[in-house]
């Protein structure tokens, strides 16, 4: 029986790699009978696609501006880059 | 740091003879700002030293867990937010959360699980191994996990 240190390891590894079948199973039962892990588990595959589809959404719509300074700088620089 | 970044990416648009026609011109220098973006967190890891990385490992992660591998402080209920401007809010203390990482796991983290770049591609960025790479990703979201617990479940 894994334990819940071993079993969020496995979860873990689960976002980088697919598990031996014997693994998937193991960390299932545990997962089962533990709501902790399950709650861990549930977060880690939601902070993970949740991100994703954030960072996304972020992207989409942002109304980030550029301080003019900035602007200014950039400008210049652009300039003597094309004499 | 982040107006080097779309500096460089106008002087690549001026200097390049890419653009398509049928793409929109804000489509385009997106694309190449997130390819600047990531040239630069290859450089950041290229920067870390590899003896550095290995000494990460031995750092201990024992704080959450008990002898007997038990939850020490056991997993609250949350849920990452659905509507958008709570959204916002959340990605902000995610942002806090990745600055209080060592900077090693931070950009490995934001490589992985937001980039979601290969992982043999990490591993021969950072020349680790695949077990290595594991591990220090399983650092990284336990560290997030539990900050987000602290911080978003109070917000």
């Amino acid at each position: 029986m894994l334990n819940c240190k071993q079993t969020s390891q496995l979860v873990s590894q689960s976002l980088d790699r697919r598990l031996t079948w014997q693994e998937r199973f193991a960390v299932k039962v545990h997962l089962w009978i533990c709501k902790y892990c399950r709650r861990f588990s549930r977060q880690l595959l939601a902070v993970r696609s949740g991100l994703q589809r954030m960072t996304q959404s972020v992207e989409e719509n942002t109304d980030l501006q550029m301080p003019s300074e900035s602007k200014a700088r950039i400008a210049k620089v652009l300039e003597s880059e094309l004499k | 740091m982040a107006e080097d970044v779309v500096q460089e990416t106008f002087i690549a648009a001026i200097k390049s003879t890419s653009f398509a026609e049928q793409s929109s011109p804000r489509t385009w220098l997106t694309g190449i700002l997130k390819h600047k973006i990531i040239d630069l967190m290859r450089k950041n890891i290229r920067e870390i030293a590899a003896s550095d990385l290995m000494h990460e490992e031995d750092a201990n992660m024992d704080e959450f867990f008990d002898e007997a591998g038990h939850w020490s402080e056991k997993p609250l209920a949350w849920d990452i937010p659905h509507d958008a401007l709570e959204q916002k809010q959340f990605l902000g203390i995610l942002q806090q959360c990745m600055e209080k990482l060592p900077n090693k796991l931070a950009t490995l983290f934001l490589m992985r699980d937001i980039h979601e770049t290969d992982n043999e591609e990490i591993c021969k960025e950072l020349e680790i191994t695949t077990t290595n790479a594991w591990v220090m990703l399983y650092r990284a979201r336990m560290g997030i996990r539990k900050c987000l617990e602290m911080h978003w479940l109070q917000a």
